[in-house]
């Protein structure tokens, strides 16, 4: 099953009308009579309605959406986790927030492009409509622009890989910081490059802004050498990277020779779990539904050793984003294989697939 | 394969000593050899891959159709018994709440509780997060339902549904003479149906043997305790109350207002003087909120017995009529697959009827299809029945259905006829035929 949106910011007034009203409709709740006059009124789970929807390239779209709730906002450069039904099932999906928080009409926005293969892209960049609900989770990720924002900025980007950093370069705008911003955008083809006209736009507004973009299919790939011509002064500049695995690798291995690899922040879009494999301890997980025991090694996640073991056990991304493997910790602790943190408090509910147990723990799965 | 049928019903019909009971009836399986019942598994495994592959956006618009249709209906009851003082009132609130209350129970409770959703992996209509308006908690009810009841049909000693431990309906069933009993127990069954169940649903036998630990049934006692409590104050004091206070609220308008009307000057104030204004707006305000708080609490408790005697009645005609089969736990030893999709098919019983009556039903009218895919979105039942139908014929085997009162009336005369000792086995129909 899958998870319900995030708690939404229900005013407290709101909250104790209904708290005060739900014996009239117990085993449901007054909510559930209320979304039948408008589902955003929920105060079970956000949910946003499909406000508009903008063509950017052939194959992408910006989905503008209008939580029910006021947004508890986000910071430029995270993601979103965002529930929708596709031939009537219901999914979950992470995409970069592309909007920046400063926007006067209070929609955030989503940049998805086509994924053929795919079960939710193909539906927003094709199907959905305005109007349509949706749900909202939570919102994630420490690919951010610190604040206040360095005074000299390096973007690299390729493909959809620019949808974190188009939040960024928003903000900046906004704020009027975009003082010294070298970006270096990659697109296979030029009608392909997603939000081509707001950079060239931002171009002309703003003097500080310098983009450049490179066609792959004709001029080939940017490659670490080219930074010395592209941008010299790259090893003094704050850079913020987002694209395929290859290139960020390459950029990592780069900025580890000739670079300050403190100056470099990346957003995978295929986080490496694991990172940190010497870490922990491991220990003994007790799955509470089957009762099945595995020994977890350091460094394995819950979900694999409890396959391993034979538990069946639900899973999604296996990233850590889509939060359909959660299961409720009833004992012990858990290292997060992304950021190496230990915690769990009893009754927490924790993702199976990037936490490891630190000692013996049992779970409700 | 008829005669096979014929020999075995006439045998019972001229057995006049009490013949080893397992024999009594020809099992439908004798005629089917291994293979074929490894092919007849295969065929229905076919029909439910098939539809379960196909299921989409059609099938989540029906749930949800149903689930808002009953909610407008509750919220329509609800309403209409604001005024239940009033006869008409009460007539429409009682008859919308009492629909309202069914479609809960049949259509979208039993049928989200089974599983029949959970491929929509939505967590608002999932099994594991689903709670209905009756006794049963889900949990309770999701053990003994859908893993004992399910998974043991019409074994006899297994299936504790097979007379839910206090009737004997099946002839096999040991006579004694608590059963003679029955016959009134059964009404009042049908009366407090959910209350039946809830009961039920902490296996009584279990408890005696000692098979469940006292903790376990501490936590079931208090959950049905916890949805007692629910429900008694949701029908019986809430709502009462509000119909109550706003009935009070418009005889307190409609009497001040009369009271305004009186006649002014020397004569109207000598005569305002002698009582106070206010003491028939009080009068009527409490005369009309105690009316309507027990007219509205009646309303309730009508709804629920409505829903309960049509749950016992739809659920009564699943597996007790006498088309159905009872199986002796020897009987299905080392059970094939195929094995058991013909105990299911055999020890249940379809009721015709018209769309509406199946939505009302829960589509349990098509109890074979269910008992076949437990967990199929109902409303597809009516579409695989002439598959179902189509593979019966070409193996030699029932397909039982009937009209509602035939198969009521047959339930009913078994529940005379086996309170006292003794009976045989119905005949049974044979092979379906088309």
């Amino acid at each position: 099953m899958a998870e319900r949106g995030a708690v939404p910011n229900v005013p407290k007034a709101r909250q104790r009308a209904l708290h005060a009203v739900r014996s009239l409709f117990t085993p449901l709740l007054p909510d559930d009579y209320l979304e039948l006059i408008n589902p955003l009124w929920s105060t079970q789970e956000l949910r946003g309605r499909i406000e508009r929807i903008e063509q950017e390239t052939p194959d992408a779209v910006t989905v503008l959406i209008r939580p029910g709730y006021e947004w508890g906002g986000h910071r430029p450069g995270q993601y979103l986790r965002i529930g929708v039904v596709v031939d009537g099932v219901h999914h979950w999906r992470a995409y970069s927030l592309t909007t920046d928080p400063g926007r006067p009409d209070g929609l955030i926005g989503i940049t998805p492009k086509l994924v053929d293969a795919g079960k939710v892209s193909p539906f927003l960049v094709h199907k959905a409509r305005p109007g349509d609900i949706v749900r909202l989770g939570g919102v994630e990720g420490t690919f951010v622009l610190p604040d206040p924002a360095p005074p000299r900025l390096l973007f690299i980007s390729a493909g959809s890989g620019i949808t974190p950093i188009m939040s960024m370069l928003r903000s900046l705008d906004r704020d009027g910081a975009l003082e010294d911003v070298v970006h270096l955008h990659s697109s296979r083809t030029a009608d392909g490059v997603i939000f081509g006209e707001q950079l060239d736009e931002l171009d002309q507004r703003r003097p500080g802004y310098r983009p450049h973009i490179r066609i792959t299919g004709e001029a080939g790939r940017v490659t670490p050498p080219d930074l010395d011509h592209l941008c010299p002064d790259w090893r003094e500049r704050q850079a913020f990277v987002s694209g395929p695995g290859e290139m960020l690798d390459a950029l990592v291995g780069h900025w580890r020779t000739e670079g300050d690899l403190e100056l470099l922040a990346m957003e995978r879009f295929q986080p490496v779990i694991g990172g940190d494999a010497a870490a922990g301890e491991g220990g003994t997980v007790r799955f509470l539904s089957s009762e099945i025991e595995a020994e977890c090694g350091v460094g394995t996640p819950i979900l694999v050793a409890g396959e391993e073991a034979g538990a069946e056990l639900p899973f999604g991304c296996r990233m850590g984003i889509c939060h359909t493997c959660i299961g409720k910790l009833c004992k012990g602790e858990v290292r997060d294989l992304r950021t190496g943190e230990v915690h769990g408090q009893k009754g927490e509910m924790v993702r199976t697939c990037v936490n490891a147990p630190e000692g013996d723990v049992a779970i409700a799965l | 394969m008829q005669s096979l049928y014929e020999k075995g019903s006439k045998r019972q019909m001229s057995t006049t000593a009490t013949p080893p009971i397992d024999t009594q009836v020809q099992s439908p399986l004798a005629h089917l050899s291994e293979a074929q019942l490894a092919e007849l598994a295969g065929e229905f495994d076919a029909i439910r891959d098939r539809v379960m592959n196909e299921l989409g956006d059609r099938d989540r618009r029906y749930i949800e159709s149903m689930i808002e249709m009953q909610r407008r209906l509750a919220v329509l009851g609800r309403i209409l018994l604001l005024a239940s003082r009033n006869r008409a009132g009460w007539w429409a609130g009682t008859s919308a709440l009492s629909a309202a209350k069914i479609l809960e129970n049949m259509e979208i409770g039993h049928n989200t509780m089974h599983g029949q959703w959970d491929w929509m992996n939505d967590p608002r209509i999932h099994s594991s997060t689903w709670d209905w308006d009756t006794a049963s908690t889900a949990e309770a009810w999701k053990h003994s339902h859908n893993f004992v009841h399910h998974t043991y049909t019409n074994i006899r000693g297994k299936d504790k549904d097979l007379g839910y431990e206090i009737m004997r309906i099946d002839p096999a069933q040991k006579w004694n003479p608590v059963y003679l009993a029955q016959p009134v127990y059964n009404l009042i069954l049908m009366a407090l149906f959910e209350w039946g169940v809830a009961l039920h649903d902490l296996d009584f036998e279990a408890i005696r043997k000692g098979r469940k630990p006292m903790h376990q049934v501490k936590r079931e006692l208090k959950g049905i305790a916890g949805k007692a409590k629910d429900q008694v104050v949701k029908d019986y004091i809430a709502w009462p109350l509000v119909s109550a206070l706003a009935a009070t609220a418009v005889d307190v308008v409609v009497e001040t207002r009369r009271q305004r009307k009186q006649p002014r000057g020397l004569l109207g104030r000598v005569k305002r003087r002698r009582q106070s204004r206010w003491a028939p707006v009080v009068e009527a305000a409490l005369n009309s909120g105690g009316k309507t708080f027990r007219a509205t609490a009646k309303a309730d408790a009508t709804a629920n017995i409505v829903r309960n005697v049509w749950a016992y009645a739809i659920i009564f005609c699943g597996h007790f009529p006498d088309q159905t089969y009872t199986f002796s736990q020897k009987e299905v030893e080392d059970e094939s697959r195929g094995g058991w999709y013909v105990r299911q098919l055999t020890g249940s019983a379809n009721i015709e009827g018209g769309p509406i009556f199946h939505i009302a039903s829960g589509n349990l009218g098509y109890q074979v299809e269910h008992h076949l895919f437990p967990d199929m979105p109902s409303s597809r039942y009516a579409e695989i029945a002439p598959q179902v139908k189509d593979i019966c014929e070409r193996y030699g085997l029932p397909y039982n259905s009937g009209p509602f009162s035939q198969q009521l009336g047959m339930v009913q005369r078994t529940i005379l006829r086996l309170a006292l000792p003794g009976g045989k086995p119905r005949p049974k129909p044979g092979p379906y035929r088309g």
